[in-house]
Order: structure tokens, then sequence, then C-alpha cells
């Protein structure tokens, strides 16, 4: 029976030529651009390099504060992280960092810009580094405010050139000479919490630390002992934070949250809407818009071939075929169409990942078709062929069948 | 073996209301063979349709098999076609897009059995209208007695106890026409089955046992 469904699901393929290779254009296109966008956010939350304890880690990446005339939102202060982060007594350990910042650098003459980071001795435990050479600074020098440095395979790549080793050798940033404690491997710039080329000492920092505001331009992890500790990590963090007063009179609430990965990596700052709900919302929008233009095309194309085939219908009906085998017959002759399509799509979303991860658009970031990526195109398909056969399989088992033997 | 009483066929649009069929009743015993005759709309179609329960009729009542048909489902109905009925269509009706086999084969995808048993069933309904060299072709590369008896092979090759034949001779020429007649008078001959047979061809209806005439819907003979 499948055999005979195929058979004439092919043939029909090839009876309209320019009808079949708009139908699979439609389908392996959408599908190519859906498979290449969920490559591209299944590598930003997916990679777990360098932070692989995630799944027992919180993130503090902003603050709000609200006031009748003010608002105020972003990354937090030094002072405040260590102050209500660091004392916290759930986790283990806390790391507090700073986002990355750029500065221009010479070598040779020539200006490279470079990606700089303040981190805490915690950094280097809390995360996971590959360390390529070389090993972290430790909490002696950060204590002393030694110019040490770690830094990426990259930029060692593109200060030093082919050296085999650069620990205790110098490099400058910001006019400023480091010495190079370690070098670990890249991290993508996507994983922009943890990004940088160059990891120095917080207590290097040209900006006073000490400084007592709230903002600034710091993150914390709160690493638990075990996944049970989120929740009250979560817990206490909270209930710190209730207790903090407004930096000011121009203030009257203070709002921070330690959340997970995810939620931390879409975080807008914004109390009342979850960077998630975004993200979500436009990724599911986009989505929807993306397949809806194949499908409508395809229930179309699908409703014109009926007709075309009423002649068939008829004498299939005749012949002892039901209305339920007829939309059956009809819906998997549909899914043979979006799976081929499926397969089309597969091939050009390997290319166009080829293409763009040999292009280096983003920096250290490789995109790949994974299985979770496979899955989900096979359930694309799967949702193209049933959507957009199912109405037209319907009315075609509606067709009566004097009706539809006289046509021709 | 078919028992129609009283069956009444009206067609409505929004304002017109068409008597198609008036109070026909027949029986038409196993292994007989029926030919109906009557003007171009005079119903005979519409009757053909109404005995292979393609089309229901508006009054009356249709037994087949002693099996009254009027309550049967859309799934009963397909079953009971499949089993009992076998049609032949004047315009042959064949699905270009599938080899000659395939075509024949097509009754019993609706059947248990496997691709073996059907492609051996397919052969053997070509064979017996002398056809066994053209399996492989599609139906577009065929003659049009050719394509006739394919649809005839595909029309027994389920072994129905009834043929229901839609002027099958009607795009022929003498030759071919005369090549499907014997055919089905042969069938009928050898292996007993009931044939109703709709024409315009009175040489061709004298061949058969009974000849029913309609006009207007209704029978005049």
């Amino acid at each position: 029976m499948l055999k005979n469904y195929f058979k004439i699901a092919v043939a029909v393929l090839k009876r309209r030529k320019f009808f079949t290779f708009i139908s699979l254009f439609g389908i392996s296109f959408t599908l190519t651009i859906l498979m290449v966008l969920t490559a591209f956010i299944q590598n930003v939350i997916g990679n777990d390099y360098p932070d692989k304890k995630r799944d027992r880690s919180l993130y503090i990446s902003t603050i709000e504060q609200k006031g009748k005339n003010a608002m105020s939102s972003g990354a937090l202060s030094y002072y405040f992280l260590n102050k209500y982060a660091a004392t916290l007594k759930s986790p283990e350990k806390v790391t507090i960092f700073s986002g990355a910042n750029s500065t221009n650098t010479y070598v040779n003459n020539k200006k490279i810009s470079i990606d700089y980071k303040y981190v805490d001795a915690n950094y280097w435990s809390v995360l996971d580094y590959d360390f390529l050479e070389g090993k972290p600074f430790d909490a002696r020098q950060i204590e002393n405010g030694e110019h040490v440095a770690v830094i990426s395979e990259g930029i060692k790549k593109q200060y030093f050139g082919d050296d085999p080793s650069v620990v205790g050798k110098y490099i400058e940033a910001d006019n400023v000479q480091y010495r190079v404690s370690g070098v670990v491997k890249d991290v993508p710039v996507t994983t922009y919490m943890l990004y940088s080329e160059i990891y120095i000492p917080y207590t290097v920092s040209k900006t006073d630390y000490r400084n007592k505001n709230y903002g600034g331009g710091y993150v914390a992890i709160l690493l638990g002992a075990s996944k049970a500790d989120l929740q009250k990590m979560h817990d206490e963090y909270e209930d710190v934070i209730k207790r903090v007063p407004p930096e000011n009179k121009d203030f009257e609430n203070v709002y921070s949250h330690a959340y997970g990965y995810i939620r931390s990596y879409v975080n807008t700052g914004n109390e009342e809407n979850s960077g998630l709900t975004y993200a979500i919302t436009a990724i599911a929008i986009f989505a929807l818009i993306v397949m809806l233009l194949p499908t409508i095309n395809l229930i179309n194309v699908n409703v014109t071939r009926i007709m075309e085939r009423s002649s068939e219908i008829g004498v299939r009906k005749a012949f002892g075929a039901s209305s339920q085998t007829l939309v059956y017959q009809f819906i998997v002759e549909n899914l043979i169409l979006t799976l081929i399509g499926g397969l089309i799509g597969v091939l050009l979303s390997y290319i166009v990942i080829q293409i763009l991860n040999s292009a280096d658009l983003i920096p250290n970031f490789k995109m790949s078709l994974n299985f979770t990526v496979l899955v989900l195109a096979l359930f694309i398909c799967l949702f193209f062929g049933l959507i957009s056969g199912v109405y037209p399989a319907w009315r075609m088992s509606k067709l009566d069948v004097v009706t539809a033997l006289k046509e021709q | 073996m078919i028992r129609l009483q009283n069956i009444e066929k009206v067609y409505r649009t929004d304002t017109v209301e068409t008597l198609a069929l008036n109070s026909i009743s027949l029986e038409i015993a196993k292994g007989e063979f029926l030919s109906v005759m009557g003007p171009s709309g005079c119903g005979k179609s519409t009757l053909l349709n109404i005995i292979g329960l393609l089309d229901a009729p508006t009054r009356g009542e249709v037994k087949i098999d002693q099996q009254k048909t009027e309550h049967l489902s859309d799934k009963q109905l397909a079953h009971f076609r499949n089993r009992k009925l076998g049609f032949i269509f004047q315009n042959y009706h064949l699905i270009n897009d599938l080899k000659v086999l395939d075509n024949v084969e097509l009754p019993l995808l609706y059947r248990q059995g496997n691709a073996k048993e059907r492609s051996e069933l397919a052969s053997e309904a070509l064979g017996k209208v002398g056809l066994s060299n053209r399996v492989k072709h599609f139906p577009t590369q065929l003659s049009g007695g050719q394509k006739q008896r394919v649809a005839i092979a595909r029309a027994i090759v389920g072994r129905p106890e009834i043929i229901l034949a839609d002027e099958p001779t009607g795009n022929l020429d003498s030759v071919m026409g005369n090549e499907v007649m014997e055919i089905l008078l042969n069938l009928n001959k050898r292996e007993g089955t009931t044939i109703v047979m709709v024409t315009h061809d009175e040489h061709m209806a004298k061949k058969t046992h009974r000849l029913v005439r309609l006009f207007d819907g209704s029978q005049v003979q």
C-alpha cells in the first residue's frame, strides 16, 4: 500500500514540475531558515563552555531601581555584588566579574582591538576554562594588584603570532603591560557574559571598584553545591534584595534577581517584562510567519491538484476506497512531498551553515547540524505535511463519486 | 442478485427539480447479462450508479445479494463495492500516472493481501483480456480498445459477482467494440458474472440476455 502511495506521489510530483518546484522550494527554504536559526540558538544556549556547572549556577546580571520620576537599570557595581551577593550563605562559591570592554593595542605598529574583562579569584574555579598553557592568577596576585593576565588563544595568535609559549611574556592593553599567566581556549562572543580576550584582576581596574553606586559594569555567578541549592540561593538573594535600601531618595524600589542561565541571558533588566517572554514570543512569531507562507501555498497547490485528480478519486472510491482511506492516502502523499522537501532543506542548511561558519561572521562561533536540529526539522516537516494535507484531503474525501467521475 | 424497488431519483437545484428516475423496479438474476438502453439523459447512467451504490436513490430500495443497502455507512459501502462490484466506464478512467499493472491492482489495495499476491492476480486478469505483454506500459501508451481491456481487467481482478459497465464500447470502433463485448460475454458465460451494461448500441444489446429500455426516467420495456 505505502509503495503504491509512493509511486503515485512521485508520479503526481513529476506531472506538474513547476508546482512541485514551488512547493519543494517553499518547504526546503523555510526549513533551511528555521534550521539555521535553531542551530544558532542552540549554539548560543547549548554551548556550555566555559560554564560547565551551569545546572547549579545562578546569574545576577542586572539591577533595576525605580522611583516616581526616576528609573535606572543595568549591570551592577562591584561594591553592590561584593556586599550583597558575595556574602550569601547558600552558594558554595560566588564570583564577581565585569562585562567585556574594548580597547586598542598595537603590534608592530598595527592597531588591533582587544576585549578585556576584570575578574576575581573565584572566577577560575567557578568556571571551567580550558588552559592551553600556564595557569590562572591567584587570590594573592589579585590582592596585590599585580598586572597579570589570562589571554585567549585567538588574541595570543594575533598578538604573539606563532610563538609556541607566551607565559611570562607581556601584552599591552590600554597602555598597561600585563604579564601573561595563562592561555585559554576561545569563548564565542555570543556567550557574552563570559566572553573576553584578556582576563585581568579587578583590582587593577582604572575605574574605582570601591565606589558605592549600585550600578556598574559587573555581574556575578552564584555556584551551588548541587542543583538542589538553586532554589535556596534564589530565595536567599531575593530576601537580601528586599532589605536593600534604595541608593538615594530618587528611588523607592530596588529589583535584582538571581536567575538560571537562559533567563539571565535574555534578561532585559526590566522588572515588568522578562526578557525570556520577549525572546520566546519573538522567535515563535518569526517561526510562525516563516512557516505559514509555505503552508498556505501548499494548501493551495494541493487543492488545485485534487481537482485535477477527481477521476482518480472517483475510481478509487468506486473500487472500494472509503473516504477515510483517501484522506490517509492524501496525507501520506503530502508527507512524502514534505519529507523530500525536508531532505533538500537539511542539505541546504548544511551548506548555509558551512558558509556562515567559514565566513566567520561571529568570532569563535561554530554552528553545527546536530541531532536536535535534525529532529526539529523532522517535526517541522510533519507539521507542514499534516497542516497542508488535512484540509485538501478532507475536501477530496467529500467529493461525490458520480461528480468526480464526470469531470474529465 | 439485484433487486430494485420503486426507485426514484430527484435532482434538486435552488429553482428546478428534475426527476431522473421514476419508480423503477427491476430484478436481475445471478448470472444474467442485462443491457439498459435509451436516449441520452433518460437516466441510464443514474440507474447504473444507483445499482453500483455510487449514488443513493431519493426513494425506493436497492437490495444486492439479499442485503439492504440504504443504511450502510461510507466505510461499509466502500467495503461492499470492493467485494461485490466491478465497474467499467466509457472513458476508461485509468490512472495515467500508474502503470497498467498498478492500475489493475487498484481494487486489491483495499483488501488484505501482500504485494506479490496482488501482482499475480493482476497479471492473471490482464492475461484474461489478452494484455499480458502490456503490463509495464502506461495507459497513455495504449489504444482505446487496449485501455478498455485494462479497465475490464481492473473490474474483474477482485472476482466481483457483479460488473457494471457504462457504455463500455461507446468510445471504440466496431472492431475494438466487438473485442470488448466478446470479453464481457465470455466472462458472463464462463465465470457466471452478473453484468449490467448501459449501451447506445442496439447490436451490442442484442447479444445480451435481456434488454431494458428507459425513457425520461421511466422503464418502457
